[in-house]
Formats: structure tokens, C-alpha cells, sequence
């Protein structure tokens, strides 16, 4: 009995083993995805040889980015490695790895996440043929940073629901939108919008505005799609979102499909804040060249009017021009404001813990 | 019963091993918290918001950890002792629902019923993903359970009922406070479920840390917080448990058990099972199947589901190998050799399970950049990450097996003279076969859902089902999430009927 329970467990361990090892060999010789070198050169240093490998740590999305690495590769025949993740834990983690890191490139969602990294002393200052391209209102103050797209705040709104939408921000605290309004307390853009609120206004400033709006009652979805297909259904009348969201849907489903419409907020309105996604180059990198050639080729025409009409984004480079349809910036006249003064999200979000409007 | 002897140095090497690896995340969060002085710790902790959270994480572990055992407990007699029909196809079902994320499974939730978000949908939501750890350690200690004690009470006059709660339930105690413990870390170590329903708890503040705050220091302290709770809770439970897990001397009746006739209608047992199935289940595996009719303007990429399910089982097997290599020497040193060192060793392991996965990655990359450079952002790296998670699961199915098998089969060969460690190899190990293959099944099956380790450690480039189900559902495209999600669920069944059937065939005594 002893040793036919022996063998059964040593057939059972072996039967693991041997699969494990089928299974490495399987998915060594795999390659997800075109664009990604997967294999193991993936770590810096091999500068030497001729063929170089830009690290790319992003923050931005794969489905949404990895097109547009693609075409990198073809223009420079520079190769790329991407890390995805989200970018507050990709800030997390090059705070972690330090000099050390394999990283010759941050691109990130957000400016906040960009400017933990630089307040951390990790990037490089970038030269003047890279920062000149991008207004000052969208880059950082030292130039470690540059912004390469932007996503406008707004209100989406049924047309059948609403006939004048809200001009500014205080008009949504009128009491005739008391459970009207949807909007995604959990997301990033939103707890943007409120930090620069914080900023503009002050804390008690903030806090009063909030403390009106959270009185009207609004809807809380879990994201900013959820909040748009509630708008586009009728269940709510109003929604805070980024511009792009009806522009997806619109793609995705056809214009016949969808009746709501954005509205923007205009003459500096801390509603309409344009927020930014940005890269920043590695001091620690030994790719500095390739590291800029991907930089300039993200405020390239390719890559602005890749953003505008692959993913609705604004571009931030000069003479690009926006999604068909839309304000540009300056007819929108955004507020004016240091993009960078936008990284306390933490005490945004303590602050809409105390009037209720972050959790339940 | 135990062999009073100091554990064997080839017992004690490996189990040290395992005991360093598991304490990996320690040297960052103290290195992390102390990086601003023991002032800006004290300031840190010393708010009433982190009383607040600490409650609710308490509220929440507690309510989930109770229902669970509830739950868990009555799946358990079904499974083992309800002589309801389909027994096996249920158990496979109850385990199921261990194999979906929760963040998936709260999602679920939030699209079916929107106003459950907050505590209650979070409580749901995890009590479904938590009652696994219960029921599968229970319901094979109710199949190792001597049925001629319950038939005594029974001839005895006691009812049915009576004899469940005073005779079975208190042999199977280990199990159950073994599996309440599980449940209760990983209720605190959760970050899917309560950010999904927006209930506010430790991680929420820990992930923020990092996510809106970039400030690893600050979530390094409360992190320290949580191993805290980790700690009282770990080691309550040998409390809970009992000085001595009950294990009979002779042989018992050697013969097939007769399952109790249910004198409940079997319909209401079988209703009850459905509805904790369907809940469990069948709210995420409907949500996922209603992403597959939304109009898809984005053809299904085969090859990349393929390749994904690839890579998930290649690591949820090396995962799963090297925790049970590690939790065997664990295990049995902590039940046949107990001593204050093997029980250290093996308590140790489990207090970084409450820790949310993002803290164990970063931690991993701490310690990864610094002395293992060679492997970093390479396989064994985020193996190792996985199995400082997932080591627990192995370590208690070891301990549980080992504690309901009979030791005098040991003791016999002892006495024959065969040198402890044979002894060790020719009858421990056999013995704690099953628990060792459930050990390993859980495991896996954890490791393949996992997420926050997987995005941070993996070999760049690399997708499993778990990142492939993010990386669509963070742009809402859930069309494309839908292939994924389902190739995750279906799966799992593999591991989930591995573990089914060695906790059924732990019915078969020596």
C-alpha cells in the first residue's frame, strides 16, 4: 500500500514537472504581439551593438499606443520594448528601480504622474529643439517633461433632456439639475478637474463648490464610458467627462447610434481644464539619442494627427489640427494653469472624502 | 500526535527558505517607512482616518470571513456528507468561482445591480470569491472524518442536526479556522472588489498611495499597518483551531462510507446549491457572455488568446510547483516537529498574504534591482513575486492533510528502525498527497488570475489572460475582454477538478 502510494505521487510530481517544462519551452518560443521584443534583450546596455532597443515604460494605454510604436519602428527602424501598466504604479516603479532602471522613456497618461517622477530627480532636461515645439502651457517649467496630446473637460449632454447645457461650473450647482448629473468619481480626469479647482479657488473655495454639488444629488458610474452611455440613454441629463469619450462611441457604433453632444466650457472656466499626457526621458539612460528621436517623433505631424484621429485627443503641436468638428484650443481659450501644481490628487481626494462624493 | 524529535536539518533548510523568501517584503516596507524618520511614521499612523480604515477593513474581513464559513461550511456537507446527486459536478462548480478576479466579479455585479455599490456589494462580491478557502479544506476533512463516531450519536438518540454541529463540526475545527484565515488575508489584501463597489478600506489608501499620491513611503507605512492586522489575525487562529487537531488511533471501520440520507427535502439542497452557484458563477459568466453579442467592431484575435492562455498556465504551474516545494518541508515540519522555530517559519508565511499585490510587486522590484539583476523583469523574478502571494495556500492544504492523517503509520515505521527522513519520503509524503495536489491546484489557480504582480514583474512584452483582460477593460472595450474572460473561467476548471478529485479521494483512509 506504501508503494503504490509512492509511485503515485512521485508519477503525480513527474507529470508536473514535465508539463511545467513543456510549457516553458511553448511560451519561450512565443511572441505576443509584433511590436514588443519580448525575448530577453529587453534590458539596457546593449548600445554597443548596432541594433539599439528603446524601453518604453507607458502609462498609456497598449490597445491605443501600440499602432503608433509600430510606426516608430518603421520611420527609424529603432526597435522598442513597452511596458504597460498604469502610470501612477509606472512612476511607482521607476521611483523604485532609481538609477537602475531598464527605462530610457516614460510616457505617461497623466501629468501628474510625470511630475513624481521628475520631482524625484529622474529625467533628463530636454534641449530646446524638442521643448520649442510644445507651448509652455503644456510642458514642464524646467523642461524635463514635454506634453504630447490633450484631453479637454466637458459636459456631455441628451439633447432631448436639455436645451441650453450649463455655461460654467456654478451653473451645474442650480438645483434644476438635482440628480441629473453623472459623473465617475473614481477617475483620474475628474479628480484633475477637482485638484485644479483646489488650485484656482483655494481649499475653501473648493470645498464650498463641492459641498453645492454634492447637495444636487449627482449620479456616480464607475467610469467615464458608463457615465456616456447614461447620458446618450437618458438616465441622466448631464455628465462631467473628457471630450473624447462621444467621439469613441461615435466611431464604434456610428453617429446614427448616438444622440448625445458635448459641450465645452469656455473663457477659462476651471471646468474645461485641459489636461495632458507627456513623456519625459531617462537621466539614467544609455539610448539618449533614441530616447529623443522617440520624443520628437511623438510631436512629429505622423504621431499629432495620429492622436486626433485614432484617438481623439487634442494636439499640442502647432499647426496640427484638431478632430474634425471640434474647437480648437484657442477658440476654446482654456484656463491657464501649471500643469504641474496638478500631483496633490491625494488631498483632492481627501477633500471629496469629506464632502462625500468619493466612496460609499 | 507527534514524533518528539528536533526536525531534521534537510526539513529545516528548505523550510527556512521558504520562510526568508516569504519575508521578502519586509526588508522594503521597513527600508520604505523608515526613509522619513520614525516621526513621520508616528504622524502617518497616528490619524483618526487611519482608525477609520482600520475598522472598516476589520468590518469588512470579519462579515466576508463569517459568511464565508457559513457558506463554505454548507457546501462542505453537501459535497461530502449530503448524499445529494452530482456531487462532484457541484464541488467543481462551488470552486469555480475562486477562478474569477474579483475586479471582474464586481463589475459583474455593478452592471447587474448599480445600487449594491458600497459595503454590501463588496461583501457580496468577496464573500463568493472567499467561500472556496472554506469549503475545500472542510469538505475534505468532513470525508476523513470517522463515520462511526456520527453513527454512535445518532444510535445514541441525537438528531441529524445535533450530531452535524456536536460530533462532525468540531472534527473538522482545523480545517475550518485553517480556511477562515485564508479568507480573512485575502479579504484584506483585496483591491479589486472594493474599488469596483467604492468601498473605502486599507488598500484603497495603500494603492492610492502609489497611484495618486507617489508616495511609496506613506504606503509603505500602512502597509506595516496591515501586516499587523495579518499578524494578530495569523496568530489568533492557532487559537481558534484548537490545541490538537483530533485524529483517531485505530484503523476505523474499514469500509465505504454511507452517506447521511438528507432529511431536508434534497430539492431545498439542491435549490440552495443553484443559488449560490448561480450568484458565484453565473452573474460574472453572464456579464461576460453579454460582452460577446455587444456589437464587435474588433475581430477576436485567436492567436493572441491563445498565447495568453499559454503563458497564464506556464506560470500558474512554475508558480504552483515551487510553492508546493516549499510548503511540503513547511508543512510538515510544523506538524510532525513542532517546535517555537518550525511554527514561526510556518506562521511567517502567511502574514504577507493580507499585503495587496501591488505592495508585494514593488517589492520584489526593490529587492529584484538591488541583488538579483540577472532575472529582473525575467520569469523567475515575478515567479518568485507570485509565490510569496500565493505560498499560504500551499502551506495550510499541506498542514491540513498532514493533521487529518493518521500518524501511527509513521510510528510503525519508526519503530522499524527507517530513519526519519525515509520515513519522511516512503509514508509523510504520500500521506499528504491530496492536500499537496489541492495545495497546488489553489495555487494555480490564483496565480492565474492574478494581476497587480503579473503587470509589474513580467518579462516586458509578455501577456497572460489576467493582463489581456486589463489592458481592453481599461478602455472599456469589452467586446475584446469577453474571449479572455471566458478562456480564464473555463480553464480553471482543470486545476479546479485536480483539486476536486484528490479532496474526494482523501476519503479512502490508510
Amino acid at each position: 500500500m506504501r508503494n503504490s502510494k509512492t509511485m503515485k505521487l512521485s508519477r503525480g510530481l513527474s507529470t508536473l514537472a514535465a508539463a511545467a517544462i513543456v510549457l516553458s519551452a511553448c511560451a519561450g518560443s512565443s511572441s505576443p504581439s509584433t511590436s514588443d521584443v519580448s525575448s530577453s534583450q529587453s534590458t539596457v546596455g546593449d548600445n554597443t551593438s548596432e541594433e539599439i532597443i528603446l524601453t518604453i515604460y507607458s502609462g498609456r494605454n497598449e490597445k491605443l499606443i501600440a499602432p503608433l510604436l509600430e510606426k516608430f519602428t518603421e520611420q527609424t527602424g529603432i526597435q522598442v520594448a513597452a511596458r504597460y501598466g498604469d502610470s501612477g504604479e509606472m512612476a511607482a516603479l521607476l521611483l523604485t528601480e532609481g538609477g537602475a532602471s531598464p527605462a530610457d522613456v516614460f510616457f505617461s497618461q497623466d501629468a501628474g504622474a510625470l511630475g513624481a517622477v521628475q520631482g524625484a530627480g529622474l529625467f533628463d532636461v530636454l534641449p530646446s529643439d524638442v521643448t520649442e515645439l510644445v507651448t509652455p502651457a503644456f510642458r514642464s517649467a524646467d523642461d524635463m517633461w514635454v506634453g504630447t496630446s490633450g484631453r479637454v473637460r466637458v459636459v456631455i449632454y441628451n439633447p432631448s433632456l436639455v436645451d441650453t447645457p450649463p455655461s460654467g461650473i456654478d451653473d451645474l450647482l442650480d438645483p434644476k439639475w438635482s440628480g441629473k448629473i453623472g459623473f465617475a468619481p473614481t477617475n483620474a480626469s475628474w479628480q484633475s478637474f477637482v485638484t485644479a479647482l483646489r488650485v484656482v479657488r483655494g481649499e475653501y473655495g473648493a470645498q464650498v463648490w463641492l459641498e453645492g454639488f454634492a447637495k444636487n444629488k449627482p449620479v456616480a458610474y464607475e467610469k467615464n464610458g458608463v457615465v456616456r452611455d447614461a447620458v446618450n440613454a437618458g438616465e441622466v441629463s448631464l455628465g462631467l467627462v473628457n471630450h473624447y469619450y462621444l467621439y469613441e462611441k461615435i466611431a464604434a457604433e456610428g453617429q446614427a447610434a448616438v444622440v448625445a453632444r458635448n459641450h465645452f466650457f469656455e473663457n477659462g472656466d476651471v471646468g474645461g481644464l485641459v489636461n495632458v499626457s507627456g513623456v519625459g526621458v531617462l537621466a539614467s539612460t544609455k539610448n539618449r539619442d533614441a530616447a529623443l528621436t522617440f520624443v520628437k517623433f511623438l510631436l512629429s505631424g505622423d504621431a499629432q494627427t495620429y492622436f486626433a484621429t485614432k484617438t481623439f485627443e487634442y494636439p499640442i503641436v502647432a499647426g496640427i489640427s484638431p478632430p474634425d468638428g471640434l474647437p480648437s484650443l484657442q477658440q476654446l481659450n482654456p484656463l491657464s494653469i501649471d500643469l504641474s501644481n496638478l500631483k496633490s490628487i491625494e488631498q483632492t481626494q481627501q477633500l471629496l472624502e469629506k464632502v462625500g462624493l468619493l466612496t460609499r | 500526535m507527534t514524533i518528539r524529535t528536533r526536525a531534521p536539518l534537510i526539513l529545516l533548510v528548505p523550510a527556512l527558505a521558504a520562510a526568508i523568501i516569504a519575508l521578502v517584503p519586509l526588508w522594503y516596507l521597513i527600508d520604505q517607512a523608515a526613509s522619513r524618520g520614525l516621526q513621520a511614521v508616528v504622524e502617518e499612523i497616528w490619524q483618526r482616518r487611519t482608525l477609520t480604515l482600520v475598522l472598516r477593513s476589520l468590518l469588512l474581513t470579519i462579515s466576508v470571513t463569517s459568511a464565508s464559513v457559513i457558506v463554505g461550511i454548507f457546501c462542505a456537507w453537501v459535497v461530502a456528507l449530503s448524499g445529494v446527486p452530482l456531487r462532484s459536478l457541484l464541488l467543481v462548480l462551488f470552486s469555480l468561482s475562486l477562478a474569477i478576479p474579483s475586479y471582474l466579479s464586481a463589475f459583474a455585479w455593478i452592471s447587474w445591480q448599480p445600487q449594491l455599490q458600497g459595503f454590501w456589494g463588496a461583501f457580496i462580491v468577496l464573500t463568493f470569491v472567499c467561500y472556496p478557502y472554506v469549503m475545500l479544506p472542510v469538505a475534505a476533512a468532513m470525508r476523513g472524518v470517522d463515520p462511526a463516531q456520527q453513527e454512535v450519536a445518532r444510535s445514541l438518540g441525537r438528531s441529524n442536526t445535533v450530531v452535524f454541529f456536536t460530533v462532525t463540526i468540531p472534527q473538522v475545527r482545523s480545517a475550518i479556522s485553517g480556511g477562515s484565515l485564508l479568507a480573512a488575508l485575502y479579504v484584506l489584501s483585496d483591491f479589486g472588489a472594493v474599488a469596483a463597489m467604492r468601498y473605502d478600506v486599507f488598500t484603497w489608501v495603500i494603492y492610492g498611495a502609489y497611484r495618486a499620491g507617489f508616495n511609496p513611503s506613506r504606503a509603505a507605512v500602512l502597509s506595516l499597518v496591515l501586516v499587523g492586522i495579518a499578524l494578530v489575525l495569523t496568530l489568533s487562529e492557532v487559537t481558534a483551531r484548537g490545541r490538537r487537531a483530533p485524529s483517531k488511533l485505530g484503523s476505523g471501520a474499514m469500509r465505504a462510507r454511507r452517506s447521511a440520507r438528507v432529511r431536508f427535502v434534497p430539492l431545498t439542497v439542491g435549490f440552495v446549491s443553484l443559488i449560490i452557484v448561480g450568484l458565484g458563477v453565473g452573474v460574472p459568466v453572464v456579464s461576460v457572455l453579454s460582452w460577446l453579442t455587444r456589437s464587435s467592431y474588433r475581430v477576436v484575435q485567436w492567436t493572441d488568446v491563445f498565447y495568453s492562455i499559454v503563458t497564464s498556465f506556464q506560470i500558474g504551474i512554475l508558480t504552483s510547483v515551487v510553492a508546493v516545494a516549499l510548503a511540503v518541508p513547511v508543512g510538515i515540519a510544523a506538524v510532525r516537529f513542532p517546535s517555537r522555530l518550525t511554527h514561526t517559519i510556518e506562521r511567517s508565511t502567511y502574514v504577507f498574504h493580507a499585503l495587496p499585490g501591488i505592495v508585494v510587486a514593488i517589492s520584489v522590484v526593490f529587492v529584484g534591482i538591488r541583488l538579483l539583476r540577472p532575472i529582473y523583469q525575467e520569469l523567475p523574478l515575478l515567479i518568485i513575486g507570485q509565490v510569496i502571494i500565493f505560498l499560504p495556500l500551499a502551506v495550510a492544504s499541506v498542514r491540513s492533510a498532514l493533521e487529518q492523517s493518521s500518524i501511527g503509520v509513521e510510528e510503525v515505521a519508526r519503530s522499524l528502525g527507517v530513519r526519519p527522513m525515509k520515513t519522511i519520503i516512503r509514508v509523510t509524503l504520500p500521506l499528504a498527497l491530496p492536500g499537496i495536489l489541492a495545495g497546488g491546484a489553489m495555487t494555480m489557480l490564483s496565480a492565474i488570475k492574478e494581476l497587480p504582480t503579473t503587470l509589474l514583474l513580467r518579462p516586458t512584452g509578455t501577456e497572460t489572460l489576467a493582463t489581456s483582460i486589463w489592458k481592453y477593460s481599461t478602455v472599456s472595450d469589452y467586446a475584446s475582454v469577453a474571449p479572455f474572460a471566458l478562456a480564464l473561467i473555463v480553464l480553471a476548471v482543470v486545476p479546479v477538478a485536480v483539486m476536486s478529485t484528490s479532496s474526494i479521494t482523501r476519503a479512502r483512509q490508510l
